[in-house]
């Protein structure tokens, strides 16, 4: 589905890696980016849009969701979204692979990541080189932790020799068992079985000394707590292939979030005390963090209208994964180049995916966005599958005007 | 101080709490933490009358008469259950009970589809135990009518900790300034989150102790003083409440062994010698007899309290079915 005549979006906000929005132009060939800049001219023939000043971003790409779920997804700005292996039907085949990366075609692209292990139970390895022929863009442990450091370590060195990320849960099962909520003043107040924060210090511990033992490239897919973004810090400083990411429930709520038993709140990792969030957002700001992602997993009432320790975990977090990393921006804690390499030019980078910025060469994923424009989330109103959102009634700034995946534009 | 000899302080209700639906301006009973001392101090006042009551030989009040009870228990229970229902039956109304193990909860319906159920039936209260903590107040948002919590996981008991405060009233004739030491299964009991709360609030310096297994996260956040070692938690305390431990948890997951169990933390007669003289001796029930308690100092006359908290138990349930059914009783002041 190539687009017939070029495209050019001008009268925009250009970003661009490492610098500040600028005006400019940009334009697209078949489905690619073919030039970008401030003088940039339409060519005879080419369809104009003009951005009317907003922001020219580089569509979404959102590592590690749950299920496909495109209006939601699209509502975000998201173009292209990593799809964890934790499936009706384990992504453990490569028919199964197959399958999901045709899944969302044409107007998004679903880059599956490979489950380790045989159904995902941390035991014998998957086919993961076969699955990568069948379009795995990286390898994933699930919602789970691999127990077994024998096993992981298998896995990370076979994934090493095939180039693929490894993408880790990082909390140590043993430790967390049942919990849902993270050890503390909280948990304790609400009688929830509850864990120590350092599973995921103790989890990380190990998976970043076995990448650096075998060589793969290691991706936290959730780095909640200070120790465990210490630990990450210290490895990338050592020159290790370690990267982190986090989904914004953990930058914007601590867990006193949970206090009235509300389920949208139930997350994993849970969320953490306040001086865990604070540390995630220093880890935002001095680079320890690679990545922001939804996360987003949509429950329904029979998943979620439970008692806390009964539902589900996971949010519907496509529509808000935009406006509230723009929120980092307007608060200062990054600015909005950084904000467009941690949405869309990392995570295209560990997916190995020519996508995530607006570089000639790259496909024409993008967003127009109005970074002011306010608008209000809401549960009941969402595109998503469903309304699990921790945000629900909260004032949000940041809204997507127009989304092309692969010069082609997406009815919004 | 014999208990025979107890008496009620059951001080002057003036000028403690505000007149009417004031006193207690809640629909349902979920939880003692965040209640004012004067509303927890309400709901001991008002079961003062019911514990005269259940003494005499005619222990019937009709003023429930026509009101629908239901006694929803999604976990087992024999004594809270059988005290809600001689509670409600004692003030007149119809009370009914539902079991989970014989009702559609096993065949795969879910908790708010059990609760719209029971709502339907139009009960004028309803009574719940569940094993999830937080699931009391899930349910409590579906349905009209109040809502008495009967335990919630390891979230809150409240009616446990109300008769625990009015027997400790009963005994010591206040409950400001007492010594109180609460020992066992800290982490997942409910009992004692709802009794710290009750406690604390109404002015008791309150002690924890449990192996640090047992004990949960920042317990000081709930303005305890924390302890592993038994004996030195004992020391000149006024009230000492054991808590049941549970078989589960005695099999080497969290202790050992029972006899190590009892080794360290078991009250004995000569750990009882640790705290006051005249030191009350509480057990929420069941007990197991020889672990946690010795026989001797659960029978120990004029000490031990534990029948007496299965009293009060009904009077407390009494006073809070009346309180929380006087809105829709149209009783004068509750509106």
């Amino acid at each position: 589905m190539k687009p017939l005549t070029p495209l050019t979006i001008v009268n925009g906000l250009l970003i661009l890696p490492g610098a500040a929005p600028a005006a400019g132009a940009v334009r697209c060939e078949s489905d690619r980016i073919a030039a970008v800049g401030a003088d940039l001219a339409p060519l005879p023939g080419d369809r104009v849009i003009d951005a009317q000043g907003a922001l020219i971003a580089p569509g979404l790409v959102d590592l590690g969701v749950f299920a496909i779920d495109k209006p939601a997804f699209h509502f975000g700005g998201i173009t292209r979204a990593a799809l964890m292996p934790d499936q009706g039907v384990v992504l453990d085949t490569p028919s199964a692979v197959r399958f999901a990366a045709q899944s969302g075609k044409p107007d998004l692209w679903v880059h599956p990541l490979a489950a380790a292990t045989k159904g995902l139970e941390g035991r014998e390895l998957a086919e993961l080189a076969l699955m990568r022929e069948a379009g795995a863009r990286a390898v994933a442990t699930g919602r789970r932790w691999i127990a077994d450091s024998g096993v992981m370590h298998r896995l990370m060195s076979y994934c090493a020799m095939l180039g693929l990320v490894v993408v880790a849960h990082a909390e140590d099962g043993a430790l967390t068992g049942s919990a849902v909520a993270t050890a503390g003043e909280m948990a304790t107040r609400l009688g929830l079985p509850s864990a120590p924060a350092e599973a995921e210090a103790l989890a990380a511990a190990r998976d970043i000394a076995l990448a650096e033992l075998t060589g793969a490239r290691l991706h936290l897919r959730q780095v909640t707590t200070a120790a465990a973004l210490d630990l990450v810090r210290k490895a990338k400083a050592r020159g290790a292939a370690v990267t982190a990411g986090i989904t914004p429930a953990h930058f914007m709520l601590s867990d006193m979030a949970i206090g009235d038993f509300r389920t949208f709140t139930r997350l994993s990792p849970p969320l953490r005390t306040e001086a865990d969030r604070r540390a995630v957002l220093a880890a935002l700001a001095d680079g320890t963090i690679d990545v922001v992602s939804s996360g987003h997993d949509p429950r329904g009432p029979e998943d979620k209208r439970l008692p806390f320790a009964d539902a589900e975990p996971g949010m519907a977090g496509a529509e808000t994964l935009l406006p509230l990393t723009l929120g980092l921006v307007r608060d200062g804690v990054i600015g909005m180049a950084r904000a467009f390499e941690l949405l869309a030019t990392n995570p295209a980078r560990l997916l190995n995916a020519d996508a995530g910025s607006l570089s000639p060469g790259c496909e024409a994923d993008i967003a127009l966005i109005d970074p002011e424009r306010p608008w209000m989330v809401d549960s009941a109103m969402m595109a998503a599958a469903a309304g699990n959102t921790p945000f629900d009634r909260q004032g949000v700034q940041g809204r997507v005007t127009a989304l092309f995946k692969g010069g082609v534009a997406i009815e919004l | 101080m014999a208990l025979s000899s107890m008496t009620s302080s059951n001080p002057t209700a003036a000028g403690r709490y505000p007149a009417g639906s004031a006193a207690f301006a809640h629909r349902d009973l979920i939880a003692l933490a965040g209640l004012a001392p004067w509303e927890i101090l309400f709901l001991l006042d008002e079961a003062e009358q019911w514990v005269e009551l259940n003494r005499k030989p005619h222990k019937r009040d009709d003023r429930l008469a026509g009101l629908t009870i239901i006694n929803a228990f999604f976990e087992n229970s024999t004594r809270t259950l059988l005290s809600f229902e001689i509670a409600g039956k004692r003030l007149g109304a119809d009370v009914v009970n539902m079991h989970a193990a014989q009702s559609s909860v096993k065949k795969g319906e879910t908790l708010i589809d059990t609760a719209m159920t029971l709502n339907a039936m139009r009960a004028d209260a309803i009574v719940i135990r569940h094993q999830s903590s937080g699931a009391v107040g899930l349910i409590a948002d579906k349905v009209d009518c109040p809502v008495l919590n009967a335990g919630d996981g390891q979230h809150e008991h409240p009616t446990q900790g109300l008769l625990d405060a009015l027997t400790i009233r009963h005994a010591k004739g206040d409950i400001a300034g007492l010594k109180v030491t609460i020992c066992g299964d800290i982490l997942h009991s409910r009992v004692a989150r709802s009794n710290i709360h009750c406690l604390t609030t109404l002015g008791a310096e309150v002690r924890v102790c449990a192996p640090p297994a047992l004990m949960p996260a920042d317990i000081e956040a709930l303005k305890v003083s924390p302890f592993h070692d038994f004996n030195v938690a004992l020391d000149g305390a006024d009230v000492v409440m054991m808590l049941r431990l549970q078989q589960e948890r005695m099999s080497g997951q969290f202790i050992p062994s029972p006899r190590e169990y009892r080794h360290l933390y078991g009250l004995t007669l000569d750990r009882l010698a640790r705290a006051r003289p005249d030191a009350l001796v509480m057990h929420p029930g069941p007990m197991n007899r020889g672990i946690e308690i010795d026989s001797n100092v659960a029978d120990l006359a004029g000490r031990s309290a534990i029948t007496r908290q299965v009293e009060m138990g009904v009077a407390i349930r009494m006073a809070c079915l009346d309180v929380l059914t006087r809105r829709s009783r149209k009783v004068e002041g509750w509106t």
